[in-house]
């Protein structure tokens, strides 16, 4: 059983389409990073994903329908929804003894653990701690609940590098056990490289690209090109070019490294180039692409 | 190519994932339904004590208050004791009685004043500050916390504003007796004027079935609309209310509407055999509580609670932060 399976997801917001027939498969235990430009519909994605919205079509999660049999689903799902939403007025103890006595699978021993690395204390209230503190805690309590399915729409938004790197090296080595599947949103695409098994683009409200991190290293390489093998290297069909000092740098999607070679330095791209040529010379999409709200 | 397929993990064992697969589904069966349906409540309902103090802060501030007002009043007793027993008996009932009834209507204003302000604040605070995303990344339904919130106005403030109450005419009276004995009176006739018992029962009744009951569809208007206002839930709670008495004037020159809402505030018909203070528990008034119970009145006003709830839970599976 797939842990997501959606055909033909639809939603609209009057008249702006926020999910155009999205079509999506998540097996369990992956790590699907999921990457678009503002008002793309990603987090409209994941709120049909967690039941907090209603859609047209069919998604499954978990073999539920989420909207549905929500409440059954977030035994097995959990999820972080943007940055700083734990209620300020609540104290750390009182939050922890609240998620352990409402959730079922939560393992109070694991936040305690994590909450002895940070400099947080029982006796704080959240409006006390900084934000990268919130999100340190928001994450400790995360990561104690046994859940199949964790969702993550922004996780690390406005916190510095230092606060995003712990977080996410904490999920991959305190939280991930290969047989849960979670799904991440964010804009700091290459901080997450590293992290996904799977990555995908969406653009209005459409999937316009996907595919395994282990195929995204095999197919696509990147190109600085000698100026002189300029045109030898056009003549293979780029997807994309651009300058990089000067230099013109050529992406190639499927053609064998060693006919590269010759053209200049060979690398294989990041995410956030691979985003530019798919989704950078869309028309509009040019200058900071924002079409309708996704919420 | 709109379909994203990602290769399942080979996992390295495979009997292990299906242990941890039948472990899974195993307490899933196991998990008693009790879980489900009282422990999610019972959290929730802490939640909204620790989120909203002035539920127990207000009252207890202001049984402080009438305590150490009536602490300086115990100065002048001896003589109001002895001017006392000079009047007949019903006025020197009423005197005695007047600071504890006193005391009790200043907790039961207390108790609708937190409860109005709760209930517009109930469903509006967690989308303002946008922590209802948490709330509902937790398994506790909107059913759950709609509830919880729901039985705050309708128990939990008028059996805390009851035993608050209970609590300071005690001390009270504990603090009245002192004083008379120490100024070698005695206690005689300032406990038989004062029936307390009668007084708490009657009390009781008054608290939970008008002001808790009886009002119950004030109480769930207001949710409904602290759940569904994006701003100033206070506004749209009572302008529309304002609306329709005008418009009925207008239109109709009649004003039901705002009798109708007047009789609802002022506890209905029937709920005056119920709170006069001191009413003794004689089969009269149970009798008379037995039919205000089941008056129409009551009844309808429970059916229109209980629509105003079942919107205020459908609305809030909608909702997300404002």
């Amino acid at each position: 059983m797939p842990c997501i399976e959606a055909r033909g997801l639809r939603k609209a917001f009057g008249t702006t389409i926020a999910l155009d027939g999205v079509n999506l498969r998540v097996e369990e235990g992956r790590i699907l990073g999921l990457i678009g430009p503002n008002g793309a519909g990603k987090t409209t994605a994941l709120n049909a994903i967690l039941g907090l919205t209603p859609f047209q079509g069919e998604l499954r999660v978990l073999g539920r329908n989420p909207w549905t049999e929500r409440d059954l689903l977030m035994r097995d799902v959990c999820f972080i929804a943007d940055v700083a939403v734990l209620p300020r007025w609540i104290r750390v103890s009182q939050l922890i003894d609240y998620v352990a006595g409402v959730h079922p699978r939560f393992d109070r021993a694991k936040t305690d653990g994590f909450l002895a690395k940070t400099t947080i204390r029982r006796t704080s209230k959240v409006r006390e701690l900084s934000k990268g503190m919130v999100a340190q805690l928001h994450l400790a309590l995360v990561m104690a609940i046994d859940a199949r399915l964790l969702v993550l729409d922004e996780p690390t938004l406005g916190l510095d590098i230092l606060y995003r790197k712990q977080f996410y090296d904490s999920l991959l080595n305190d939280y991930f056990d290969r047989s849960r599947t979670i799904v991440v949103t964010t804009h700091q695409v290459e901080e997450v490289q590293h992290v996904l098994t799977d990555v995908m683009f969406i653009d209005r409200g459409r999937v316009v690209f996907s595919c395994s991190m282990d195929d995204f290293e095999s197919r696509f390489r990147e190109v600085m090109v000698h100026p002189e093998k300029l045109a030898a290297a056009r003549a293979l069909k780029p997807m994309h070019e651009r300058q990089v000092l000067g230099r013109s740098t050529l992406l190639f999607d499927g053609v064998v490294r060693s006919q590269l070679a010759a053209l200049g330095d060979v690398r294989t791209p990041s995410i956030a180039d691979l985003f530019v040529a798919v989704l950078g010379d869309k028309p509009g999409n040019q200058a900071g692409p924002a079409q309708g709200a996704a919420r | 190519m709109n379909t994203m397929n990602t290769q399942s993990n080979a996992m390295p064992e495979p009997s292990d994932s299906q242990t941890k697969d039948s472990q899974i589904n195993e307490s899933q069966v196991i998990a008693p339904a009790l879980f489900t349906a009282t422990r999610p409540f019972y959290w929730a309902l802490r939640r909204e004590l620790w989120e909203n103090r002035s539920i127990y802060i207000a009252p207890l501030a202001f049984a402080a208050l009438i305590l150490f007002g009536f602490m300086i009043s115990t100065i002048h007793l001896p003589d109001k004791m002895r001017a006392a027993s000079a009047l007949d008996p019903m006025k020197q009932h009423e005197m005695i009685e007047q600071p504890y009834d006193f005391a009790e209507l200043l907790l039961m204003g207390t108790y609708l004043i937190v409860a109005v302000f709760y209930c517009l604040d109930a469903l509006h605070g967690e989308r303002r500050d946008r922590s209802i995303l948490f709330w509902k990344s937790l398994p506790v339904s909107d059913v759950t916390t709609v509830l919880s919130k729901a039985s705050i106005p309708l128990l939990l403030l008028p059996l805390l504003t009851w035993a608050i109450t209970v609590a300071t005419q005690w001390i009270m009276l504990l603090l009245s007796s002192a004083v008379l004995l120490g100024s070698g009176q005695s206690v005689a006739t300032l406990w038989r004027n004062l029936p307390l018992f009668q007084m708490w029962m009657g009390l009781l009744y008054h608290l939970l079935f008008v002001h808790g009951f009886y009002f119950a569809p004030v109480y769930g208007w207001l949710m409904l609309v602290s759940g569904w206002a994006r701003r100033m839930p206070f506004l749209w709670a009572g302008l529309p209310m304002l609306a329709i008495g005008f418009v009925e004037k207008i239109a109709f020159n009649t004003s039901y509407f705002a009798s109708m809402l007047g009789s609802r505030l002022a506890g209905g018909e029937d709920a005056g055999a119920l709170s006069a203070p001191g009413h003794a528990m004689d089969p009269l008034t149970v009798f008379s509580l037995a039919k205000f119970l089941i008056s129409p009145g009551m009844l309808i006003g429970l059916a229109v609670f209980a629509a105003f709830l079942a919107a205020a839970i459908r609305l809030r599976r909608y909702q997300g932060p404002i």
